[in-house]
């Protein structure tokens, strides 16, 4: 049995652990919001969901061009497993977002510029999840996926201003200023519970992906094996 | 630059001599814009509303069939590989099969509009900013489509993975080329056209430099 890394597990529950105290805190001990009353307590879930799926995403982005220019493995590897958690993250965000705008805008769904060029992300990198699971060769896997998150990336913003263009009703973007200090805590402690969620699941995932690269590209002996993980 | 001419001379003679082929996704096009005014209903006010969106839809839908055609015929006989061993620049084959797919899709748009006018009843006299707008449309559609066409050509699912890919990325060009004929035809008092042309502009612009940055990468072996 191989050695399994210590330092994800503990970040993953510490995460947890953070989560559980933010949220409980969030859901019993802040005040309600004056307009929104008990929804806007979604809050403390969705925010951090956004900064961490933009975070991953980054990361996925920034994994894609390390791989284009050094072709070093490790960073496939990366790359694969924040596209993954970017995904989830996402998804999760786009969830989120629809069960606080029901009660609050009385629509499920909104054509505002930052609910939009979520859902767009989503599919793209979902698509790059796809194109993975078709290609064999893992060199072209790796090079293809890489070339295709740069192009997603770069397109973020395009997206994100022509949907602004087109339409907007979002609610302007919160910052400490702009949120009382009541929300901060919980706020806070899940921000850093996501992180580090986030962080252990990636952590984890690129060991996944780079066990099954590894196996791949050079199957005997089995002792080298461990030395990519 | 020699390179880029000869691959372009080489595309078009070849969608030239398969011009069945042109005319068939042609025919795809104009059979969805007859499709989608089953699905709004005989109301003709909301047809020519929607006109311009249907007419981007079909040719958006059209494209990946175009694309992934321009790509189909390199993988017979390995024919990509050969182009590779040729002293040209990936480059030059790139923006040559890039160029020779926007001219296809220009094409297709225009063919397109008649259609639209006669099924939509959503004309419009100002046929040089129509013709410019579907310029710049295609061209967005044409860069990245070329370069994903690449990809996904040499995968195992091609026929679902190049819409996968390619229709996220396109939104902006959707939304901003919509935009612009709608307002060609349904009129313009506030002169909205031009920040949608120049985001089309833009958008152009940005990625016929990133695919010709990347394809060699893609095609490499």
């Amino acid at each position: 049995m191989r050695h399994s890394p210590t330092g994800p597990k503990v970040l993953v529950a510490l995460g947890v652990a953070l989560l559980l105290a933010g949220s409980w805190w969030g859901l019993t001990k802040a005040p309600g919001e004056v307009y929104m009353g008990e929804v806007q307590r979604i809050m403390y879930v969705h925010v951090p969901t956004a900064w961490n799926a933009m975070l991953a995403m980054t990361f996925a982005f920034a994994a894609a061009v390390m791989f284009l220019f050094t072709n070093e493995w490790k960073w496939d590897a990366r790359m694969e497993a924040a596209i993954e958690v970017g995904v989830l993250l996402a998804f999760l965000l786009c969830c989120q977002g629809a069960i606080w705008a029901k009660p609050t805008w009385g629509v499920w769904w909104d054509w505002d510029p930052r609910l939009t060029t979520t859902a767009v992300l989503l599919f793209a990198f979902a698509g790059i999840l796809a194109l993975r699971r078709f290609v064999d060769d893992p060199v072209k896997r790796g090079t293809w996926s890489a070339v295709a998150t740069v192009i997603a990336y770069a397109d973020v913003p395009i997206v994100y201003y022509s949907v602004r263009w087109w339409n907007s009703l979002h609610q302007m973007q919160s910052s400490p200023a702009t949120v009382s200090s009541a929300f901060h805590l919980p706020l806070r402690l899940n921000a850093f519970g996501v992180l580090f969620l986030m962080t252990g699941f990636i952590m984890l995932r690129a060991r996944i992906a780079s066990l099954r690269l590894a196996e791949e590209i050079a199957p005997p002996p089995a002792d080298a094996l461990g030395e990519l993980a | 630059m020699k390179d880029l001419l000869a691959a372009l001379r080489k595309d078009l003679l070849l969608q030239w001599r398969g011009r069945a082929q042109v005319i068939a996704i042609f025919a795809f096009g104009a059979a969805a814009l007859l499709l989608f005014s089953f699905a709004i209903g005989p109301d003709s006010a909301a047809l020519r509303e929607h006109a311009a969106g249907f007419l981007w839809l079909g040719l958006l839908l059209a494209s990946t069939l175009a694309l992934a055609e321009s790509f189909e015929r390199e993988m017979e006989e390995q024919a990509l590989e050969g182009l590779l061993l040729l002293p040209a620049s990936p480059r030059g084959l790139y923006y040559g099969k890039a160029l020779a797919n926007w001219a296809h899709l220009a094409l297709l748009g225009v063919a397109l509009v008649p259609v639209m006018v006669v099924l939509y009843d959503a004309g419009t006299l100002r046929l040089f900013s129509l013709v410019g707008v579907i310029l710049l449309g295609t061209a967005g559609l044409s860069a990245p489509g070329t370069l994903y066409a690449a990809m996904t050509s040499q995968t195992r699912a091609r026929q679902t993975l190049l819409p996968l890919l390619l229709f996220p990325l396109v939104v902006p060009v959707l939304l901003a080329a919509v935009k612009a004929t709608s307002l060609l035809i349904l009129g313009d008092p506030m002169g909205q056209l031009r920040p949608w042309t120049t985001l089309l502009a833009a958008f152009g612009v940005i990625h016929w430099s990133i695919g010709g940055l990347l394809f060699g990468r893609v095609v490499e072996d």
